[in-house]
């Protein structure tokens, strides 16, 4: 794999720092006037999702990472793995593990299209689409026509997903459309 | 960076802005009898500090990392008090802060000391910033420990200055080590007769109580190059007319360097050289 420099590190570079593979978020370059020059860069570790800050000197260079984002359809699970498949008609799979899902899970619905990310091949993150579409399975029954009063109730869907917030016409059997990244309600499907 | 990103970075409220903090530098000079030169920016030599690189032009020599040689060049020949507005070029400086291609505006004041120098670059920042006071620090106060590798002090430096939040600090005392092309005080010859100002966290100048020995300078420049040589970094020829000058006698003088862009960026509040510069 090739290494980089500092001085081509940028926002969205996959390198690996301490053996994780890391995306690089921001990267400033520091240097007093008559002084040596230095990289403070902020990386998001792909395996734990967390950030990490670290200075180099300018000119040192470490190792790419061999990170792909694709897109990739959800097939199954089997308890165990969560099972994806190539959209480019290869219909290569690969199966993940609950460390690369995470709390993905809960808004996996099968054929739907997820970001997977691969190091070496393997998955290591899975991101749902923004939106996802899902049946209720279980809330309190639906207030018939209260569409104003504004009150709101919990809901269970069928990934096993529990939300807030959902309006009181929602029936069992209604399909919702829920935003991924912060887990909330965005309307009634049908 | 595509074709389509052929717009100019800074907006027109930036731009006007620069063209009113030029007018002032130049009318802050005119009031003071400081002459305006211009000296190439191409030249044949380049600087020994293992930290400034020039960028090299094939055939030519290089593009200058500071007007600095020759208006000492200037000096030397009696030209009296003089200041210059001009591009400044370094090697893989590129940051929020830093592109390597800049506007330094840099004078030279014959008969001052770094003391009244000072007080000629708060003079300057209160006429293109507005009134403030100046609060004076040591490097030591800034760094804390000064007793470590030069690496590792030059890494807390700029941490320090960045920490410094909003307001003006002038950082005195610099250690012997990182004298550049200053005079050791002749009261305390371990810490060097050269100052910095920081504005609101970033670094905006760089003065001395101009070294006027020519053997010191020699001994300096030979310790760049074995600095240089110790980091694997490519060797420099010393700028011998540069030495020449100095020796024929340099008049007793304190010398400053600005960035100017940085002065425009705080000038108008803006984050980034992004927002002050036409294009980059």
């Amino acid at each position: 794999m090739a290494t980089y420099s500092t001085n081509e590190f940028k926002a969205g570079l996959k390198v690996l720092l301490e053996g994780d593979p890391c995306s690089i978020l921001e990267n400033e370059f520091v240097k007093p006037g008559k002084g040596q020059a230095f990289n403070r860069v902020k990386f998001r570790n792909l395996k734990s999702g967390r950030v990490w800050e670290r200075t180099f000197k300018s000119g040192e260079s470490i190792e790419g990472a061999d990170v792909m984002d694709l897109d990739m359809e959800y097939l199954y699970t089997d308890g165990e793995f969560w099972h994806f498949m190539r959209t480019d008609g290869s219909f290569e799979q690969v199966a993940a593990g609950e460390a690369a899902v995470g709390d993905a899970h809960q808004w996996l619905k099968e054929q739907d299209v997820c970001q997977v990310t691969l190091w070496n091949d393997d998955p290591i993150a899975v991101s749902p689409p923004n939106f996802v579409e899902l049946e209720v399975t279980e809330t309190d029954p639906g207030l018939k026509g209260d569409t104003a009063s504004g009150g709101t109730k919990p809901a269970t869907l069928s990934t096993g997903a529990t939300i807030k917030g959902v309006p009181l016409f929602v029936n069992i059997g209604d399909v919702l459309k829920i935003d991924t990244r912060t887990g909330e309600y965005v309307s009634r499907v049908r | 960076m595509t074709v389509s990103d052929w717009r100019p970075l800074a907006d027109l409220s930036a731009l006007t802005a620069r063209a009113e903090l030029l007018d002032r530098t130049r009318n802050f000079f005119a009031a003071r009898d400081v002459i305006e030169v211009q000296t190439p920016l191409l030249a044949e030599a380049s600087v020994t500090d293992p930290d400034v690189e020039g960028i090299p032009v094939p055939d030519y020599g290089y593009l200058q990392t500071s007007p600095e040689y020759f208006m000492k060049r200037l000096l030397a020949a009696g030209v009296p008090s003089c200041y210059q507005l001009a591009s400044a070029f370094r090697h893989d400086e590129r940051g929020s802060r830093h592109n390597p291609e800049f506007t330094m505006l840099e004078w030279y004041r014959v008969g001052f000391d770094d003391a009244a120098l000072r007080d000629e670059v708060a003079a300057l920042c209160d006429a293109l910033l507005g009134p403030a006071d100046c609060r004076t620090l040591t490097y030591a106060d800034l760094v804390g420990d000064v007793e470590r590798p030069r690496e590792a002090l030059d890494l807390a430096f700029a941490e320090a200055c960045e920490n410094l939040g909003a307001g003006r600090y002038f950082i005195v005392d610099y250690p012997a080590e990182q004298a550049a092309l200053a005079r050791l005080r002749p009261d305390n010859p371990a810490v060097a007769a050269r100052f910095e100002l920081v504005v609101d966290g970033v670094e905006v100048a760089n003065g001395y109580w101009e070294l006027t020995d020519a053997d010191e300078h020699r001994r300096r420049f030979a310790a760049d190059l074995a600095r240089r040589e110790a980091r694997g970094l490519p060797a420099r020829q010393v700028d011998e007319q540069f030495l020449a000058a100095v020796a024929e006698g340099l008049p007793d003088c304190a010398g400053v360097a600005m960035g100017f862009d940085r002065l425009v960026m705080l000038a108008i509040g803006a984050r980034s050289l992004d927002e002050v510069l036409t294009f980059r």
